[in-house]
């Protein structure tokens, strides 16, 4: 005896209504691939470039609670407004974030980043220059490879003082992909 | 027969829930019939949601979780008489169902053997069920069950 699909999102969807979820998460395709995303009710805490739950679900629980659920609803506005970016169609988030127990530094240097507009880029050096730690640049790239929210906070748009891409978290391809949709690369 | 390695951790809900869907929809299926199951499934659901920021760690999560049902059924069947399904006669003193007293009874066991006690006594549960509440077998079950019964005894908790 087997749980019907459509029984089984009806839960899903009632746990979300009742306000029940520590996190929700759920999988969505993207033109770079299949993206894991999760909010909890204060906002969007993980994008990931790994799809497979089974890999986040232990982490998520850590960091937000074992309530942690897959559930469309949870990441539906989030989710449009990705859409919305790969269309070509919008060039910035409004969306609440949830960083959950992101140390401060961590903390500072992704707030900068969300200032990175649309189409321009930054280096390592001038983000660690504007949370006023100048020599902290190899540290603002390890915030960078640990940014839960890539694409929305555009780790993408920082790049090596030399103009090299350096590296991204969902392959450099990833990284060219979309300073190529923003027009940043030919 | 319990486990001596250290507890298992509690965890995330979309893995317990997984691991337990099917078992309590068989479950529920059985005791309330087609028409009724869907309810009382997502309701089970909910109220282990509710109630799992509670949960001290993650044993005998199955049985918890049947638990849980069973009394849902209950409360069901006080509801509504149920339609094909047959539910447990279960006697009534001071106006409290057997179970509470028997969870209440049970608590100084230990947890395979409260189970076993509770869903078997409490809440009039097949051995097959019981077993199945517990990953263990029928004959398994039915002597975790009166080997409880036996402790109580022995305690001159009941009679």
């Amino acid at each position: 005896m087997t749980v019907s699909a459509e029984l089984d999102r009806r839960f899903r969807d009632a746990a979300v209504t009742a306000g029940l979820l520590d996190v929700g998460f759920d999988v969505v395709e993207s033109p770079v691939g299949p993206l894991l995303m999760a909010a909890t009710s204060r906002g969007l805490c993980r994008i990931s470039f790994d799809p497979d739950p089974e890999r986040h679900l232990d982490r998520l629980a850590r960091e937000f609670g074992p309530r942690v659920l897959r559930s469309s609803a949870t990441v539906d506005a989030a989710h449009r407004q990705l859409d919305e970016y790969f269309a070509g169609s919008r060039r910035g988030f409004e969306l609440d974030v949830d960083l959950g127990v992101a140390p401060p530094f961590a903390q500072r240097v992704l707030d900068e980043l969300a200032h990175v507009p649309f189409g321009e880029t930054t280096t390592y050096g001038t983000l660690a220059s504007r949370v006023g730690a100048p020599r902290a640049a190899r540290a603002v790239g390890t915030v960078m490879n640990r940014n839960p929210l890539p694409i929305v906070l555009p780790c993408h748009r920082v790049i090596g003082s030399n103009g090299s891409l350096t590296g991204y978290g969902g392959g450099l391809h990833v990284k060219e992909h979309l300073l190529r949709l923003e027009g940043v690369l030919m | 027969m319990e486990a001596v390695a250290a507890t298992p951790a509690i965890p995330p809900f979309e893995r317990f829930y997984l691991e337990q869907r099917d078992v309590v929809f068989g479950f529920l299926q059985r005791r309330l019939g087609a028409n009724r199951v869907e309810d009382a499934f997502q309701e089970t659901f909910l109220r282990a949601l509710r109630a799992y920021p509670r949960l001290e760690h993650g044993e005998h999560l199955r049985a918890w979780v049947l638990t849980i049902a069973a009394r849902l059924v209950i409360d069901t069947g006080r509801r509504a008489p149920p339609l094909a399904a047959e539910l447990p006669e279960l006697p009534v003193e001071d106006g409290r169902p057997a179970y509470a007293q028997l969870e209440h009874l049970a608590e100084a066991l230990p947890p395979t053997e409260r189970a076993a006690v509770v869903l078997r006594y409490g809440y009039d549960l097949h051995y097959d069920d019981i077993a199945t509440a517990l990953g263990s077998s029928p004959d398994a079950a039915r002597q975790a069950a009166s080997s409880g019964i036996r402790r109580l005894r022995a305690r001159k908790e009941i009679a």
